[in-house]
């Protein structure tokens, strides 16, 4: 008899921690990136997705709004805006 | 699990960690440069904890949690296997821990696992306190740092003492290579994993973590206050080789350390005082003369 | 092949049978020789092992749990201080159900430092989850390793083993053992093939965090899988028997208890010297058996009360004690027994002290006398109250 004694690789994306943001979100401009990738590569969560310029997209169900993406951004292409605004 | 950013990464999200927590970037970050074929023994500590509650885990490679101070010994275990059944030529092992985790009570495994010589890669994720148990000091936490255990009072100032330094006794024991990397600067971080994994004997690989809750700072400032430490001397960018300083990221001209400070709760009371000010600074100059930072 | 050698060899050479990829040790005794003869094995290249010698007994427990994590069948070997070193390592192989094997050469606990035989390293350490073996003499120790390791990694198991001998004693005695040849044991004792192991081809992580939600099952399952072992260890000494022709792997050994009046219960070497004074006791009618524990965990509580059910004074001897309580079997097979019996503790042979037929012989007596919960035996009073006290 077993029970729980270990877990298969990357289970934790059933914790959708896109829930604890409460006041800020990333909202990313999309006009003057320059696919330098620095806001995919600090990411705590590793949730922000991108192949080319203008196309990055976090993931809202994981992104905790830390605002690391929005700091690193060469080109202040992303802006923080408060958690009920639309993005897309 | 079948989005691309889960695809890409071999450390994901739904991890607990807090927002803009230093370590889980810095985890990240080695893991995806380490690549699939790698086996990581870990430690206890915020990482551990964060990452697999059961049944979940974030790690996308094989992965095994013991107990605080072992790391080192279970991937000293990980790599003889590996070893015994012909596969150390494909699979990296990683040990990685915390500063309390390698500094203080795993300073024995990890002087053994070196001494011996074995195949891995120690990674140390330095935020300075046993941050997972409450923020109390460790023997990384810096001078005059304020933590649970070290708390301000009249009688105290902080943490009296300075960092044990970590990376001269780990290339004192002669290794191929030791070195310290900071999330302040990611590229160099990932630059210097690949480097290591490359070696084959023993490595150890020192990284700063800012931890916006025990350090007391912005959660979007934790890349900035990973820089300034870097920036002022007060956590130098050092490689050694079998022993020998091998190079530095140098300083031209270094920040005055109240850049630094002033990020961090932990440090407000230093701030304040021009006499404690000076005395940090001058733990600043002394690292910058003794790598040769300027 | 039949050899006289010395027990450290002879366990050595079991464990070398048994082909384990990684041992791993850290110097204690009187565990020593054993540690040795395996890396001159490994030096001479007769066992294709990585032998490792950390710095510590918690980095040689925590090495060997590594190991075998990701599939080598492992080895350490400790005592006493060293097997309390590494307590934390012990409990957590357990709870991770990784099937290590350990040799633990019994000997008595600080303080006061004593190099000697007692058993109080091992019974101290029961609670956590590990098989426990106790061998009588070197046949035995070789015997129960090979089985062990069996026994241990039978995928519905998955549990460590620790096989227990008496240190000096049996490590440092020189004895007749039968060692069976390679082709033997491997005929017997397959190559490890865990169900779970950490791969890149399928990767999982090892060692979670346990909340409140899980951790309640996961001790029970735990428990409830070294309940199940006792079957098996039986049938694993059946299967035993039928290939190497000897009885050594069991839950208990029943000697002369048929229609024994005086039913003495021991565990280990001492079961030697009583089942020699139960011969001479016989000869003069008296009628006294002995029940040996071979399987300490499992406590094997059905072949207890089987073997003890028609013996009306039970005197158990503990190579132990539990402070300020009574020795460990003594609470453990007193639990098992109905109130219509008589029943002593006695706690002998600590810290290297002789027991000899002797003593027996007046534990014999006493065990007809009246109850006593917890006598240490043969106390000098000269010692007791004289120059060591403060």
């Amino acid at each position: 008899m077993f029970s729980i004694l270990a877990s298969k690789a990357k289970t934790s994306c059933a914790n959708k921690t896109g829930t604890w943001r409460t006041m800020k979100k990333p909202k990313y401009l999309r006009i003057n990136c320059i696919h330098c990738g620095l806001c995919k590569l600090v990411c705590p969560e590793g949730c922000i997705e991108g192949k080319e310029k203008n196309k990055y997209v976090p993931d809202y169900d994981y992104c905790k709004g830390c605002g690391l993406c929005a700091y690193i951004c060469p080109k202040k292409d992303i802006e923080m805006v408060s958690e009920d605004t639309e993005v897309k | 699990m079948e989005r691309e950013h889960f695809q890409e990464n071999l450390y994901v999200s739904g991890h607990t960690a807090c927002p803009g927590c230093g370590q889980s970037m810095a985890a990240r970050l080695v893991l995806n440069v380490a690549g699939p074929n790698t086996m990581i023994a870990n430690a206890t500590g915020c990482l551990e904890v964060f990452s697999t509650k059961a049944p979940e885990t974030a790690f996308g490679v094989p992965w095994i949690h013991s107990l605080f101070e072992n790391a080192a010994a279970v991937a000293s275990g990980v790599e003889a296997s590996l070893k015994a059944q012909g596969k150390l030529s494909t699979v990296r092992v990683i040990a990685q821990a915390g500063d309390g985790g390698t500094a203080d009570i795993g300073l024995q495994a990890l002087s053994g696992m070196l001494e011996r010589g074995h195949d891995v890669l120690y990674v140390c994720y330095d935020n300075e306190a046993y941050m997972n148990t409450g923020i109390q000091r460790s023997g990384l936490t810096p001078f005059e740092a304020n933590t649970t255990t070290t708390p301000l009072g009249k009688n105290s100032a902080g943490n009296p003492t300075y960092k044990k330094p970590l990376v001269e006794i780990c290339a004192a024991h002669h290794i191929p290579y030791a070195a310290s990397a900071s999330v302040g600067f990611p590229q160099d971080l990932q630059k210097k994993v690949k480097k290591a994994l490359d070696i084959r004997g023993p490595k150890f690989l020192h990284v700063h973590v800012p931890c916006p809750l025990g350090w007391i700072s912005e959660p979007a400032g934790t890349l900035e206050v990973a820089k300034l430490a870097v920036q002022t001397g007060l956590f130098p960018l050092v490689e050694y080789e079998y022993g020998k300083l091998a190079r530095v990221f140098k300083l031209p001209a270094p920040k005055p350390v109240e850049e630094y400070l002033k990020t961090q709760g932990r440090f407000r009371h230093i701030v304040k005082s021009p006499q404690e000010l000076a005395k940090v600074q001058q733990t600043a100059d002394k690292n910058i003369e003794f790598y040769g930072l300027k | 092949m039949k050899q006289f050698l010395e027990g450290s060899w002879a366990l050595a050479e079991s464990v070398k049978l048994c082909r384990p990829q990684v041992v791993s040790a850290y110097p204690i005794t009187p565990q020593t020789h054993i540690v040795e003869h395996l890396a001159q094995f490994v030096a001479n290249g007769d066992l294709k092992a990585e032998s490792v010698n950390v710095e510590s007994e918690h980095s040689a427990a925590s090495l060997v749990l590594g190991s075998e994590a990701v599939g080598s069948r492992s080895f350490t070997c400790t005592s006493s201080q060293g097997l309390f070193l590494m307590a934390e390592v012990v409990f957590n192989i357990a709870g991770m159900r990784l099937p290590v094997m350990m040799v633990c050469a019994n000997r008595a606990v600080s303080a006061p430092i004593n190099i000697w035989n007692d058993q109080q390293d091992s019974v101290s350490l029961r609670d956590s989850g590990w098989i426990q073996l106790q061998a009588e003499n070197n046949q035995e120790a070789v015997d129960l390793i090979i089985a062990g390791y069996k026994i241990g990694e039978d995928p519905k198991i998955m549990l460590p083993v620790m096989v227990c001998v008496d240190g000096f004693i049996l490590t440092h005695g020189m004895e007749t053992v039968d060692v069976p040849s390679q082709a033997e044991v491997d005929k017997f004792l397959p190559a490890y093939n865990p169900p779970y192991k950490l791969d890149v081809a399928d990767p999982m992580s090892l060692g979670l965090l346990g909340d409140p939600t899980v951790y309640h099952e996961n001790r029970y399952a735990l428990h409830r899988t070294l309940l199940e072992t006792i079957p098996l260890i039986e049938q694993t000494g059946k299967d035993f028997k039928a290939q190497f022709g000897r009885d050594s792997v069991r839950l208990v050994e029943e000697y002369k208890l048929d229609d024994a009046e005086i039913a003495l219960v021991a565990m280990g070497s001492v079961c030697g010297t009583i089942k020699d004074t139960i011969d001479e006791q016989r000869a003069k009618g008296v009628k006294v058996g002995l029940l040996k524990i071979v399987s300490y965990r499992p406590f094997p509580d059905e072949a207890i009360k089987k073997a003890l059910a028609k013996a009306t004074y039970i005197g158990i001897v503990d190579k132990n004690i539990s402070l300020g309580a009574t020795g460990a079997n003594y609470a453990e097979v007193k639990a098992l027994m109905p109130a219509d019996k008589k029943v002593s503790g006695f706690v002998a042979g600590l810290g290297g002290r002789d027991i000899t037929p002797c003593t027996i012989q007046g534990i014999i007596n006493d065990t007809k006398g009246a109850v006593n919960v917890c006598k240490f035996v043969d106390l000098n009073e000269k010692i007791l109250f004289g120059e060591f006290k403060v």
